[in-house]
């Protein structure tokens, strides 16, 4: 019969007025903990499990699908509108996305990332209906050397973030690198940089350094820049929907960002940062208008966000044909599979097939509801930065506080948080970017990890990373991102005058 | 903090249909008196329990801890019971957070285990184990060894005869550095005669990053509890070469069950042992249980803890308990009160040695 066949028996089971009520819930949920920081979908289906218990599993999945695509929706929009991403995966949205917002096109923002995660949410879920068995098979021959070159590619998106300064935009990075660096080092079990306090010894939160660094930050800076000038609400300017333009600029980014998130998605220790890294320095380089990278421009939203939410399709790979679970979602979702007695595994498509394909159908109705869901949503959240300043900034550093506690329950959070906030009013004032050290918390530690374990795996021989075919090639398209452009700077200026040469 | 979980979760549970939460609060059985053989002479618990899962929802303790909850308040007491997670460094923030914050809390217990054992040591917590009330171990999972489908090792002896002549060439994926996986590659190079310093162990963060590398044959051997491979090794694509249970255990038609306990009453036999020979059998003489159990704060009175014992027993009993067991592939492992204190040091005693070898403790 075939896969198609298979997903229409699959829509059988997820169109019952029942189930479509679940999903239904589960995407109301999804978002809502998206919107909340520190809540994730991890935690909303931990939570959860025990009080499903007495559904149906298909059921119970349906609903576990609905929250872990609602919380990918949720996230980016009060990394857009406030600052404050909620889960790591949206941090790249809130660069662009609230550059857009502080110019009045927060509605567009809102709208290009619901409408880009439905598309890549969309095509990844039809990717996995068709080619999972194929990519599993490419994902496993990933090994710590290959995720080692990957994420040097995505390193090279720093260099775009550096901003006006390179020597700024080193300390950044290195203050980002060095805050990546506390915890206990996981490949020897040593503590680095935790000064006796065990709270640290599990390294500091991305989100925490995210919202720290971003939004309390600038609450700091703002509030210290109050008084000076008049204040100024922001307006919504334009049509408060997408306009024609942006439509035309946006289609691309979800497109290319859905085929970056899909298949490292799919990868086991591919992620969801990595894509949005690797899709917002491709948009900035392909884009007709890069002088607005810095400023809001629409493809650094666009791109991004279709990206962690198609890396959320592809996660589904590996879970269902192998059982592996590759984010904290999946494997609270494999021990509710394990808690209804079914293990996943390249057994479950044979012996759950409507289980399996009842998932997989309810994950496209999850996300055409979730567009209905959020598309007039967008209107109406844009509408809280119609809050005068003082309040609006009070109001985003309660949620920062509230989404970093909730996190773990932890006062020693709360301080790590203000530490970051004050480092970060610090680096504003003396006029460092703060988005490479962000990037650099999530990329230098996962960079060391993958780096020194190729080199365990291989007994300590460096050609490893070059002589294996995957890591060899991902390697070389690094370093080609690296010099070509600035060769053809070199070459273009030589050229005078710069006579619209290709 | 507590409430504000609390609050999430209300608030999902109210969003979540009526009909569901009817269901699963509806009393599924009448609390039975929990007086037993007069251990216990009061009502106990006479407010909320609570118990802590020292790591983040979704792992080991967690899920433990959860179960038990739900068997607690639907079979075995009138209270409800309560679970809040206090994660970092492998359970010991929240020893240490039982411990100064909760000593002489009637009402609290905490969810750990053998991991809780190695990362005190790891970690250099200034708080142990000695300063907590036993109450019951519960729960193991034997570790199992694993190779791929298409690995030229077909037996323990010939990737231990690789071992044994090249340690560093042998790399074995599993979990945290200093965790169950590592100590037991430790003690099977110390029990076959290899320098515990030169095994080339490979850390992996999360059970799916390690059962990648293995499937993908990016490490020679993978080492993990027995549940977290056990669909590949029953599809086939990972061979099973061995499980760190011990020989008497193994031998035994209920493992655990028996052997373990002299109060328990249950007939049926939970979770069958998985077919794999022992290390034990295949002479390599180690064996490793990750236990996990239930301890109290310290300066709680003794008929307190008496009556924490009998009601953790009588939980034990229950068929819903041993249901759980079967559900998750746990191995029954209940051990109560002065025995499970004993038995505790007996791990610390056995585990840190092998931790310092690995450089790992002081």
């Amino acid at each position: 019969m075939g896969p198609l066949g298979d997903l229409a028996s699959g829509f059988g089971v997820a169109l019952t007025p029942e189930n479509l009520l679940w999903a239904l819930i589960g995407v109301f949920l999804g978002t809502a903990v998206g919107v909340l920081p520190g809540i994730g979908p991890a935690l909303t289906v931990a939570l959860l499990l025990p009080v499903t218990y007495d559904l149906e599993p298909i059921s119970a999945f349906i609903m576990f699908a609905g929250i872990y695509y609602g919380g990918m929706y949720g996230g980016s929009t009060t990394s857009i509108l406030l600052n404050t991403p909620g889960e790591s995966a949206s941090i790249v949205t809130a660069i662009e996305g609230n550059l857009m917002a502080k110019r009045g096109r927060g509605a567009a923002a809102l709208a290009t990332a619901a409408i880009g995660s439905f598309v890549a949410g969309t095509l990844g879920t039809l990717a996995l209906t068709l080619v999972a068995p194929v990519m599993v098979k490419l994902a496993l021959r990933f090994g710590a050397a290959e995720y080692f070159a990957l994420i040097v590619l995505a390193f090279t998106t720093i260099t775009a973030l550096l901003g006006g300064s390179l020597v700024r935009g080193l300390i950044s990075l290195l203050v980002g690198l060095t805050i990546g660096l506390v915890g206990v080092d996981t490949l020897t079990g040593q503590s680095r940089f935790t000064f006796g306090v065990p709270q640290l010894l599990d390294g500091i939160d991305v989100v925490t350094v995210a919202v720290g660094l971003f939004a309390v930050g600038e609450t700091l800076w703002v509030a210290s820049r109050l008084r000076h000038g008049a204040e100024e609400t922001i307006p919504v300017r334009g049509s408060v929907w997408m306009t024609r333009e942006e439509w035309k600029r946006s289609w691309k980014p979800w497109l290319r960002g859905t085929a970056l998130g899909f298949p490292i998605g799919s990868l086991p220790a591919g992620g969801a940062e990595i894509p949005t890294f690797l899709s917002y320095s491709i948009e900035r380089r392909l884009s007709n208008h890069p002088e607005e990278f810095g400023k809001g421009a629409i493809e650094g939203v666009a791109g991004p966000e279709a990206a962690n939410n198609a890396s959320a399709a592809g996660v589904l790979v590996p879970l269902l044909t192998l059982g592996l679970p590759t984010s904290a979602t999946a494997a609270i979702l494999l021990v509710a599979f394990q808690r209804y007695g079914l293990n996943p595994g390249s057994q479950l498509f044979q012996r759950d097939p409507e289980l399996v394909w009842g998932l997989i159908a309810s994950l496209y109705i999850g996300n055409v509801m979730l567009l209905v869901l959020n598309l007039p949503l967008a209107g109406l959240w844009v509408r809280l930065l119609a809050i005068p300043r003082p309040m609006l900034y009070a109001g985003i550093l309660v949620f920062a506080g509230l989404g970093t506690y909730s996190q773990k329950g932890s006062t020693v959070d709360l301080v790590i948080l203000y530490v970051l906030g004050a480092l970060g009013f610090l680096m504003r004032r003396f006029d460092i970017p703060v988005a490479p050290a962000v990037i650099a918390v999530i990329l230098g530690p996962v960079a060391e990890e993958h780096f020194r374990r190729a080199l365990q795996l291989s007994q300590g021989n460096y050609m490893t990373f070059v002589t294996r075919p995957i890591s060899g090639s991902i390697l070389l398209l690094a370093a080609l991102g690296l010099i070509v452009p600035i060769v053809l700077r070199a070459v273009q200026t030589r050229r005078t005058p710069p006579a619209s040469s290709a | 903090m507590r409430s504000l979980r609390l609050l999430g979760a209300l608030i999902a549970m109210a969003l979540l249909a009526v009909p569901v939460f009817a269901r699963s609060a509806a009393p599924v059985m009448a609390a039975a008196p929990l007086a037993q053989a007069g251990e216990c002479p009061t009502d106990y618990p006479t407010e909320t329990l609570e118990i802590m899962a020292p790591a983040a929802p979704g792992g080991g303790w967690d899920t433990t801890a959860r179960e038990i909850q739900q068997v607690l308040q639907n079979e075995v007491i009138d209270q409800n019971v309560e679970v809040f997670n206090v994660a970092g460094a492998g359970g010991t923030v929240g020893l240490a957070q039982l411990v100064s914050d909760n000593a002489g809390d009637e009402q609290t217990m905490m969810m750990m285990g053998l991991v809780m054992v190695g990362a005190i040591a790891t970690n250099q917590s200034p708080v142990t184990l000695e300063q907590v009330t036993p109450i019951a171990r519960l729960t193991t999972e034997y570790e199992v060894i694993v190779v791929p489908a298409n690995s030229e090792y077909q037996t323990l002896d010939d990737l231990m005869e690789d071992f044994k002549a090249n340690p560093g060439a042998v790399t074995w994926g599993g979990g945290s550095a200093g965790g169950t996986d590592h100590i037991l590659v430790g003690l099977m190079a110390q029990a076959v005669g290899v320098d515990p310093t030169a095994i080339n162990y490979v850390p992996f963060s999360g059970g799916g990053e390690a059962l990648a590398a293995i499937l993908g044959g990016q490490v020679s051997a993978g080492v993990s509890g027995y549940g977290e491979f056990q669909d590949q090794i029953e599809a086939g694509e990972l061979r099973a070469l061995a499980i760190s249970a011990g020989q008497d255990v193994a031998a035994g038609a209920t493992p655990g069950a028996g052997a373990a306990s002299p109060t328990t009453g249950s007939a049926t036999p939970v979770a069958a042992l998985p077919p794999v020979p022992t290390l034990q059998e295949q002479g390599v003489d180690v064996e490793l249980a990750n236990w996990r159990g239930l301890v109290a704060p310290p300066e709680i009175s003794d008929e307190v803890r008496q009556c924490m014992i009998a009601m953790i027993d009588q939980m034990h009993q229950t068929q819903a308990w041993q249901d759980v067991l079967a559900r998750y592939g746990w191995q029954d492992f209940f051990l109560a009160g002065d025995e499970f204190g004993e038995y505790l040091s007996e791990e610390r005693d056995r585990v840190i040695p092998i931790l310092q070898e690995l450089g790992l403790a002081e």
